[in-house]
């Protein structure tokens, strides 16, 4: 059954949540601010997904953010949800680990739409089946 | 550090001099030595300012070394043969590169490491052209040497800032993406030559919607007559936005724009631009003005632009003579590229595991430290211009994951070809045994395994539940390629090949 494969670890069996843990422990050991973020709209290009409150920079402890997790699949039990890792180290300023650690009931599913351009062009569109 | 008179051979009316002091001496019509000339300064310190480049030299027999240094230095800056008056109409001095240091190369007897100051003034801003015609324009045919090799650079951070350097870097290729924390996963179309340019895409769809963030066209794919270049493009575009939609994840081909010119070039990139690539492709052989101004293009138009460094071999790899790649990666940075093969130590291709990660670590870092083990002579301040993506590419499988994560870590593209192709249940399968193999193992490591060592009991487990991952390790699992490295560290005692 196909699915969005989005993330770090989408091709292994989704992880369980002291194999979800484990990987929170390593971000925070890396001094990363880990984060959460939900949608029902996982359309490879959005990139804003809603943020479940802010990057939780003082939080060192991966207890905390499994509670985190769990309200907030708890409030969205049919959005994808991942989880970030931020590392603010000068020349990064960015996310250095992300992966899915929730899936709605039913995956969302994305066609192509095309359309004719002038000489054998396609131009594309991925849309939601 | 040796000292320079001791490198000099036994006395035989060829002893180091310093510079000529007496101006008319100095400015006397005919043949002084380089030394005497004012291209030899052992008391030289070099300036923040300046060019620092690190040659190996193979003076000929009976040239003092000093005076073959000194001749390095006046060969690759402003000397002619000959005493000519008219340095007198200028500041000379600091125009004369100053070889200023000289010493043994470690197990190498008539093998010498010289170090050369170059003053800024004498680069053109934002020209590797010009940079290259300076340092290795002239002096690697010079007569007194029987070989040389240029190892290294220090370009100063007034020089680096003259660069618009990688239009895209390592930061905002991954933001494009949405793909964080782990390698990316590529694969090269394979047969190289010959394929239609439908069946050429469907090898492109079946690999990226079974895993892959990437697929690649050859160096020497560009358009011939059994596929003309906008028939691949298309066909290539249909594959990738298919394997979009099957997938939720951003994908790309990386379309090889190499041309004859600079028009057709802009042509093809144009082309893929208007397909809605997110990549395009040169080779190194295109040279640097067009690799310079390949890159004002793609910043131009936010694409990543992937360098081949197709034909570096001929003359990177001998340690007596050429160019190091470490210099080519540097020049690169520079010149602005996204993407660039650094080898993979472990596949088909030349590669001493240090001296690779010496390549990935010039792409990668904010400053490079000096690390001898790893071939970089100086420090490199990059200023902050953005990170080159490397790419290990070139007989690397499945098996072999633990051993390329552990020498590399995540920041590189990690491309199967024969290896994702190749594999017994198809295309797609071998692509999902690879993303498989290094999810699996960027999780244990993560997890905190020793994947070195557990590496092979690590895919075995995911071998269990995934069936191309099992059917990939029983095909290519025992698979290595243990030739002895050419270009290695004079730093380490590893084995190389004489």
């Amino acid at each position: 059954m196909p699915r969005i494969t989005q993330g770090a670890f989408s091709f292994l069996p989704d992880l369980s949540d002291d194999q979800i843990s484990a990987q929170i422990q390593y971000a925070l050991d890396q001094g990363w601010a880990v984060s959460l973020e939900h949608t029902d709209d996982p359309h490879p290009r959005n990139t804003y997904w809603d943020m479940w409150g802010t990057p939780m920079f003082d939080l060192k402890d991966a207890a905390g953010v499994m509670g985190e997790l769990k309200a907030c699949r708890t409030a969205n039990p049919e959005s994808y949800i991942r989880l970030s890792a931020f590392d603010s180290t000068r020349g990064w300023e960015t996310v250095r680990l992300a992966f899915m650690v929730h899936r709605p009931e039913q995956e969302a599913k994305f066609r192509l739409e095309r359309t004719e351009g002038p000489g054998r062009v396609q131009h594309y569109s991925v849309v939601r089946a | 550090m040796t000292s320079v008179t001791s490198l000099a051979p036994p006395a035989s009316g060829s002893a180091p001099q310093g510079a000529i002091t007496d101006v008319k001496k100095r400015y006397a019509a005919g043949v002084l030595k380089y030394a005497q000339m004012g291209y030899w300064d052992g008391d030289y310190e070099p300036k923040e300012t300046d060019l620092l480049a690190v040659f190996r030299i193979t003076p000929q027999e009976g040239v003092d070394p000093v005076e073959a240094a000194a001749a390095v230095a006046g060969e690759s800056s402003t000397a002619t043969w000959t005493v000519v008056w008219t340095d007198r109409l200028t500041a000379c001095d600091s125009y004369r590169g100053k070889a200023y240091r000289v010493e043994p190369v470690p197990g190498q007897p008539g093998q010498y490491f010289v170090y050369i100051a170059y003053d800024l003034i004498l680069f053109e801003e934002g020209s590797i052209a010009n940079l290259t015609a300076s340092i290795i324009g002239n002096v690697f045919s010079f007569k007194p040497l029987k070989a040389a090799r240029l190892e290294d650079m220090r370009l100063p951070v007034a020089y680096v800032k003259t660069f618009k350097g990688p239009p895209t870097g390592i930061v905002v290729e991954r933001e494009r993406l949405g793909c964080f924390g782990r390698p990316l996963l590529g694969a090269t179309i394979k047969p190289k030559l010959g394929l239609s340019g439908k069946n050429y895409g469907r090898v492109v769809y079946e690999g990226l919607r079974g895993g892959l963030d990437f697929t690649k066209d050859d160096e020497n794919i560009n358009s011939q007559p059994f596929m003309h270049w906008r028939d691949r493009f298309l066909y290539c575009m249909e594959g990738v936005n298919l394997a979009m939609a099957r997938t939720g994840e951003v994908k790309g081909h990386y379309l090889n724009v190499t041309a004859g010119t600079m028009e057709e070039m802009y042509r093809r990139a144009e082309f893929a631009k208007e397909l809605g690539s997110v990549i395009v492709m040169v080779d190194l052989v295109i040279g640097w003005t067009a690799i310079q101004s390949m890159a004002e293009w793609a910043r131009a138009n936010d694409m990543i632009l992937h360098m081949h460094r197709a034909g570096h071999g001929t003359y990177t790899r001998q340690k007596s003579h050429g160019v190091s790649f470490r210099v080519i990666a540097k020049w690169l940075r520079l010149a602005g590229v996204d993407h660039l093969h650094a080898g993979t130590a472990v596949g088909k291709l030349e590669g001493d595991p240090m001296t690779v990660q010496g390549y990935y670590n010039i792409c990668r870092e904010r400053v490079n430290q000096q690390d001898l083990p790893r071939g970089l002579f100086f420090e490199q301040d990059w200023a902050d211009i953005r990170r080159v993506m490397p790419v290990a590419s070139g007989g690397i499988h499945a098996g072999q994951m633990h051993q390329l994560i552990d020498l590399f870590g995540d920041d590189v593209v990690l491309q199967f070809g024969g290896g994702t192709i190749g594999h017994p249940m198809g295309i797609e399968a071998g692509a999902i045994a690879n993303r498989v193999a290094l999810e699996t193992m960027v999780l244990a490591r993560n997890e905190g395994r020793d994947i070195l060592s557990e590496g092979p009991e690590i895919l075995q487990a995911a071998a269990k539940w995934c069936k191309p991952l099992e059917a990939a390790l029983h095909t290519w699992g025992s698979v290595t390629f243990d030739y002895t490295s050419t270009d290695t560290s004079d730093f380490v005692p590893t084995a190389s090949v004489a």
